[in-house]
């Protein structure tokens, strides 16, 4: 080891933390900046709108982390909605249940495909995004038909909330919690990190490397649908046009939050920030008045590119220390 | 303890074990050796529930055993440190060692304090004192071997088997390795221990099995087989005729030597030095000269090969072609000044099975075949077809793909690629390796008379006659330097195996 520890240790803090650092810096940076910015009710129109996203991109931590991908989650998303919009006439639970059984089927068929046949995930996942998004225009006659929430209580679970934040955002920040849990502290979460860090060496070193797959890609199915069902909540209706390219602004917040595209490495700590980063960043650019939303794009795309070379640069930094 | 009972393996085309006996006790250091292709890692992996035996049966104290998974044999306490590290380098230390019996605190969630605490604890007893939350990779070569050994023995081993162990340690990791060795047979636990190395042998192993071509040559206690005859059980050949064999061999009429009359050497490489592959090796092949690199496996030969070709990197050491140094660490640039190398894996790392022969052949010489980016067929058709019947490649015809084509022709095709190139210098690593006798004597006579055409060649082989006729001066190399050098009538398979025999006191260190 000729480096010094020091400089590995801060090029380790700055991979797990930098979405973080970079996240405070702007949100200091637009409350200096800006007076609309620093209110409560900007805030809140954050945290709920990034919400959804972020749900899904816990799920999308732990196949990234596992050396896989999910493209179907968007996919998953609106069909959840629509599944959630369509089951709200028959009550709450019919609302809940029939989303997340058919989308957690869909990961689960994905996961066994991926786990047991040793196909590439970004096939069988590129299958998922197709497949999948057929069936919801199947169920809703090509997207003409937009089922509307009948079940009061289930709309309250998208709009109500106290203290100024929706329902939704509390759970994701519960699931948040508890994914943090799962993957530091239990043997499934380790099992994930070493499956994505060393596939051969996992598996010798007795590691289920199959079951942790496919667990894996069901929990990203079911969180992709859980979030479909929550913005349907919220809208108070299915609407068939959500959800085109949204697994790709998840995958691009988990990888600006740390973690490695290459699997074996990253947290939900970095994830979050990730995902507000990206939330922050459009909320600035929608309100500076003279620039359009399509800057938002723009801005993200960039941000990407820079963290990728960064993690990039800091992984060399840490090999050679 | 552990006993393998006649076993056989087959895979498609070889037979990779043929009825191969070998007896465990507890408390014993068992050296396994072989050349390359004896058989030696598929044994391992019968032992470890990798492979299945076609035949044979495997004994485990006492009774008749059949590991389905490693993990089936993990678990009844056979474990198996293997020569890469295989663990995961970007996690931390601690859940390295732990992976898989975390130490649990309340709601069965993971106490990390106990576990940085227990993993502290064990590889203490390994002298290794680290910070247990850093990631895997940021520690050296050696302590992430240490790790990988406390894990397995951690594991409530019975046995654990050693795939080259010592193969990225430095010395002082080696003596911590010995001690750590001498504990385990303290405690009964049956070690095999696979190294290359033969003093590391002779220190740490008590008994000795060697197998080749998927036989057992020889079983029997360590101390007392003299090192020349072990290393002539491993290279099959019988020490009295190797002996006799110097003595009797007709005077060859070795190509004068090409006494560097003021003319630069083909290619000289200085210095080639990479931490634990090799230490400082020097090579010079005169235009015209045949120069063999002798040793056992894993003493450098294809490293050196490849760190002449740039596809090395090298931590110092340069190489110059036709006298002027060639820009480090770029296959391109070695290719462009004319050296060409025949790889060691000619499936994984030469042909490209699905391409036509006529495309194999030209792949290289591309750019010299081509005007402004675009390939011109005719002279393709030109240079392909003067080396299919210059190399007497018998294929279809040129536009057969490679795959079809017997070892023997799919070597000559990669042959042809790379003197298409017009080199200047050839190296060749075990270029007869896999094919048939009569393609073998025609792939050497085709060496022989590239080199009388002016070509420097360097050839490596682990068939010591294939190395004693072919080359007109040979390296022998021993654990990444270079520790001896035959010309002239030293060039006998007997001198070659001394010099791999000789005790290497200078790595003692």
């Amino acid at each position: 080891m000729t480096g010094s520890p020091g400089r590995e240790q801060v090029s380790r803090v700055l991979q797990q933390h930098g979405a973080l650092m970079v996240l405070a810096a702007l949100v200091i940076a637009g409350s200096l900046a800006f007076d609309f910015f620093a209110t409560a009710g900007n805030a809140a129109s954050i945290l709920v709108s990034s919400s959804f996203t972020a749900i899904i991109a816990i799920g999308m931590t732990f196949v990234i982390i596992s050396g896989g991908i999910d493209l179907s989650v968007g996919s998953l998303f609106v069909f959840g909605g629509v599944l959630a919009a369509y089951g709200s006439q028959y009550g709450l639970f019919v609302a809940l249940a029939l989303p997340l059984a058919a989308c957690g089927l869909v990961g689960l068929l994905q996961g066994l495909l991926i786990a047991r046949t040793g196909m590439a995930p970004f096939i069988v996942t590129l299958a998922g995004l197709l497949g999948v998004r057929g069936l919801m225009l199947a169920i809703s006659d090509e997207g003409a038909t937009t089922y509307l929430v009948k079940d009061s209580a289930f709309a309250r679970l998208g709009q109500g909330g106290v203290f100024g934040l929706t329902w939704p955002v509390y759970i994701t920040a519960i699931l948040a919690v508890a994914a943090m849990v799962l993957l530091q502290r239990t043997a499934f979460g380790q099992n994930v990190y070493a499956v994505g860090g060393n596939e051969q060496g996992a598996a010798l070193m007795g590691v289920p490397v199959a079951r942790t797959k496919v667990y894996v890609y069901l929990m990203s199915g079911l969180l992709a649908g859980l979030a479909g069902v929550l913005n349907a909540a919220r809208l108070s209706s299915g609407v068939t046009i959500l959800g085109i390219g949204l697994e790709l602004d998840v995958i691009a917040a988990v990888v600006i939050g740390g973690t490695l595209l290459t699997g074996g490495a990253g947290g939900i700590t970095g994830t979050i920030a990730g995902v507000l980063l990206l939330g922050v960043i459009q909320s600035l650019i929608n309100q500076v008045g003279n620039l359009t939303s399509a800057f938002q794009q723009v801005v993200s795309g960039l941000f990407l590119a820079l963290v990728v070379v960064a993690q990039r640069l800091l992984g060399r930094a840490q090999r050679l220390g | 303890m552990l006993e393998a009972r006649q076993i056989s393996k087959r895979f498609p085309g070889v037979v990779a074990l043929d009825g191969v006996s070998l007896a465990l006790f507890p408390g014993e250091v068992h050296a396994l050796v072989g050349e390359n292709g004896a058989g030696k890692s598929t044994l391992i992996k019968v032992f470890t529930g990798v492979h299945r035996p076609d035949g044979g049966e495997l004994i485990y104290n006492g009774s008749p055993v059949a590991f389905g998974t490693p993990l089936d044999a993990q678990r009844a306490g056979i474990s198996t440190i293997y020569q890469e590290v295989n663990l995961v380098p970007m996690m931390s230390v601690a859940r390295n060692l732990m992976l898989g019996r975390e130490p649990r605190g309340r709601l069965g969630v993971i106490d990390t304090a106990a576990m940085y605490r227990e993993a502290e604890r064990i590889l203490a007893g390994y002298g290794v004192v680290t910070d247990v939350r850093r990631p895997l990779r940021t520690l050296g070569m050696g302590v992430q071997q240490m790790v990988a050994l406390a894990r397995a023995v951690a594991i409530d081993a019975r046995v654990v088997i050693m795939d080259e162990p010592t193969s990225s340690l430095e010395p002082r990791e080696v003596e911590t390795l010995f001690s750590v060795i001498g504990k385990l047979k303290d405690d009964g636990i049956a070690v095999v221990y696979v190294s290359h190395r033969l003093d590391e042998l002779y220190e740490v192993c008590d008994r000795v099995t060697v197998l080749r071509d998927g036989r057992v040559a020889h079983t029997g206690p360590l101390a007392g087989l003299e090192r020349l005859k072990l290393i002539s059980l491993m290279l099959g050949r019988d020490l009295d005729e190797v002996k006799s064999g110097g003595l009797t061999r007709f005077s060859r009429d070795r190509r004068r030597a090409r006494e560097r009359d003021g003319a630069p050497p083909a290619v000289r490489a200085e210095g080639l030095t990479r931490r634990q592959v090799l230490r400082g090796v020097d090579v010079s092949v005169w235009p015209g000269e045949v120069v063999g690199l002798g040793g056992l496996l894993g003493a450098g030969r294809s490293e050196t090969a490849k760190a002449i070709v740039g596809a090395l990197p090298l931590d110092a050491g340069r190489v110059l072609v036709a006298g002027l140094p060639l820009r480090t660490g770029s296959t391109t640039a070695a290719v462009r000044a004319g050296v060409a190398l025949l790889p060691e894996d000619r499936k994984a790392e030469g042909i490209i099975p699905e391409l036509s022969v006529r495309e194999n052949i030209a792949l290289a010489a591309l750019p010299s075949l081509s005007r402004a980016g675009v390939v011109s067929d005719a002279k393709i058709d030109k240079v392909v077809e003067v080396f299919m019947r210059r190399l007497r490649i018998k294929a279809a015809s040129p536009h057969q793909p490679v795959q079809e084509l017997s070892g023997g022709n799919q070597q000559k095709v990669l042959l042809a690629r790379w003197l298409a190139i017009r080199p200047k210098i050839l190296l060749l690593d075990e270029p007869t390796r896999g094919i048939d006798v009569g393609a073998k004597a025609e792939v050497q006579a085709l060496v022989d008379e590239l080199a009388e055409e002016g070509l420097g060649v360097l050839l490596i082989s682990s068939d010591l006659e294939e190395l004693v006729e072919g080359a007109d001066r040979i390296l022998v190399l021993r654990e990444g330097a270079v520790v001896g050098e035959l010309s002239g009538d030293d060039v006998t398979e007997d001198k070659i195996m001394a010099s791999i025999a000789e005790r290497g006191a200078e790595s003692d260190g």
